[in-house]
């Protein structure tokens, strides 16, 4: 029987040779994260329902990186990092990354990435809805809530229902002001916040893979934007350089059949695409940049899972060298690797850091900041009346800290060209 | 697993997401600590613009002053529903404001997941838009036994979606207990 990618690899995780869209299966885990937000409880649930002998099902397979609230005076959300600091010692959790260590990472998804965790063929559950990220190494990864962790936690087993597959096939090569988040932006337009639902979105064509691990890592992370289980992208010849550079682990490459059914399947040609805005307050509210141009902004900020990986960096630099910004721009990269290649790398002999700073933007520790809002004192954090361009994933009312501002969400190129300006700005008005 | 459910609806519109219905500022509360978790109560849905809280008359909080029960236990929503972060704090925040059930045209696989799996409130789906129908405050009636909703208020009664696959889960109460009934876990 022909199946998708998503199916094959559910089919090896549940045991079985085949599985088909609808039915209900029972999944072995590969690895399970959490993070400061979701860890807690689900330890608790984990605690309450397994008792005092509570075992967990396979330590090696356990990932916990503290990322969301971490620089901040709020007592609640430092009291969370010390009850994962206190599990992880108590269970001996080594795959623990633990604040104020050289061993501390940063934003779950990229940390993920980086520390060799994302392995083509495998299956990997995380308290977050943003799991889906994983999935551009050709794996299965999807969120879940504490309670879900708490079971898997125990048992290294959950239920999921298996998804229906759409596929998006982007042909031709990206222009220079295109990046994969315009690509997503666009998907999510046609598709809107629930074309996906309890679905998998596969996504490929040239115009996938000829983009870098951080651009495939931008269309999987906003698949839940569409409502989708995951995202996914088969592993390639960039893929398994990636993956062997960080990790011994063995891994197993799969590709959809040809025939394999599609809910429904969507073809792009890169080179006619525009660069997108998604306007205020959803991320399926699709613009064009020049449909909005204009537009007074008071924030701009450049950061998260989504937008705040290397590759993003040397996009927006590319723009903001030798310039100002006019409006206060936040520089939050996702992980602390990412923090240190921002000294490395270089443009004309200038640091990507040292371009950032130069132009007057700010930039911050690794963690998830104001992606989500956060405690008061997270900086970049969006307050009454304000008008955010952002290069993260979410504008729904008050994620980003009010729900009296307004957020646009664009490209690394298209928030640089704004910040440049105070006024949403084409990037081509710059390249 | 309550046959009956009364109360009192409180009307949403579509994809109310998880920042809604509780803003992520709050996540730190403890879940377990008994007045503490009452604080998700009382910042339930308090991030749903004033014009869209309680429809179609708008402006009408959900929970009043310092309270963190509501006087609202059925939630009515449109498509979409809980879309968004993964956060359990969502169907949890409902369930301490004393949300039994919600009824909507569509949910987020996460969402629904959370509701079903940690037995926090029961997640029906309706195939007519109820939100065009009910308004806030309407006292309804919830048969859980035939997928019944009456509006007591208008007399009118809507037939919901069954449960199907997660019934077994529901009626055990939550996946834990179900694992434990079907042998999977001690
Ligand atoms: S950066 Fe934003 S979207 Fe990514 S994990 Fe953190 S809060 Fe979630």
């Amino acid at each position: 029987m022909s199946m998708t990618i998503t199916e094959k690899i559910l089919s090896k995780s549940s045991g079985r040779k085949t599985v088909q869209p609808g039915e209900n299966i029972w999944l072995n885990v590969d690895v399970l994260m959490t993070h400061d937000v979701c860890g807690p409880p689900t330890i608790a649930i984990w605690k309450r329902e397994f008792g005092k002998d509570a075992k967990i099902w396979d330590k090696s397979k356990l990932v916990i990186f503290p990322d969301h609230y971490i620089f901040t005076k709020n007592p609640q959300a430092n009291r969370n990092v010390d009850i994962l600091r206190q599990f992880a010692s108590e269970y001996k959790v080594d795959n623990y990354y633990d604040v104020g260590t050289e061993r501390y990472k940063g934003v779950c998804h990229i940390a993920l990435a980086e520390e060799g965790y994302n392995v083509p063929g495998t299956v990997l559950f995380g308290t977050d809805s943003h799991t889906c990220t994983s999935g551009a190494f050709g794996m299965f990864s999807t969120g879940v809530g504490n309670t879900d962790a708490a079971f898997i936690l125990g048992t290294g087993k959950i239920w999921e229902k298996v998804p229906e597959s759409l596929k998006f096939t982007f042909d031709g090569q990206l222009p220079a002001y295109i990046t994969a988040k315009d690509l997503i932006l666009q998907v999510l337009g046609d598709i809107t916040t629930d074309g996906g639902t309890y679905c998998a979105l596969e996504f490929d064509g040239e115009g996938v893979f000829s983009l870098s691990i951080d651009e495939r890592m931008t269309l999987t992370n906003m698949a839940i934007e569409g409502g989708a289980m995951n995202g996914i992208i088969a592993a390639d010849s960039v893929t398994e350089a990636y993956v062997k550079e960080r990790t011994n682990k063995p891994y197993e490459i799969f590709h959809s059949d040809a025939d394999a059914k599609y809910k429904k399947i969507f073809r792009y040609d890169v080179a006619k695409m525009e660069p997108h805005v998604a306007k205020p307050h959803s991320p399926d509210n699709l613009d064009t940049v020049r449909n909005v141009q204009g537009t007074k902004l008071t924030k701009c900020y450049i950061g998260s899972c989504t937008g705040g990986k290397l590759s993003d960096y040397q996009a927006a630099a590319k723009i903001i060298f030798g310039n100002k910004v006019k409006v206060p721009t936040f520089i939050v990269p996702a992980s602390t690797q990412i923090a240190k290649q921002l000294e490395v790398e270089t443009i004309s002999g200038v640091s990507l850091r040292q371009i950032f700073e130069n132009a007057g933007a700010e930039v911050a520790q690794s963690s998830c900041a104001a992606c989500l809002g956060g405690p008061s004192d997270t900086i970049g954090r969006a307050t009454d009346g304000e008008v955010v361009i952002s290069t993260t994933n979410r504008n729904f009312p008050g994620r980003m800290g009010s729900k009296k501002s307004a957020v646009y969400l664009a490209s690394p190129l298209t928030v640089a060209a704004s910040s440049l300006t105070g006024v949403i700005t084409d990037p081509r008005d710059f390249l | 697993m309550e046959k009956i459910i009364k109360g009192k609806a409180y009307v949403l519109g579509n994809n109310i997401d998880t920042d809604q219905i509780i803003p992520a500022e709050h996540l730190v509360y403890s879940l377990t600590d008994p007045e503490e978790l009452k604080k998700y109560g009382h910042f339930a849905l308090s991030s749903v613009p004033p014009a869209q809280a309680g429809l179609p008359q708008g402006n009408i909080p959900f929970i009043k002053g310092e309270n963190y029960l509501s006087e609202f236990n059925i939630v009515i929503g449109g498509s979409n529903f809980g879309c968004g972060s993964s956060r359990e704090h969502a169907p949890f925040a409902l369930q301490v404001a004393g949300v039994k059930a919600v009824i909507a045209e569509s949910y987020a696989r996460i969402f629904y997941r959370n509701c079903v799996d940690g037995g926090f409130l029961l997640p029906y789906e309706t195939p007519v838009k109820l939100t065009e129908q009910i308004k806030t405050g309407d006292e309804l009636e919830l048969n859980v036994h035939d997928n019944i909703l009456k509006d007591i208020t208008t007399g009118s009664i809507y037939i919901l979606r069954s449960l199907g696959d997660i019934l077994p889960i529901i009626e055990a109460g939550d996946i834990f207990k179900y694992a434990r009934q079907s042998g999977m876990i001690a």
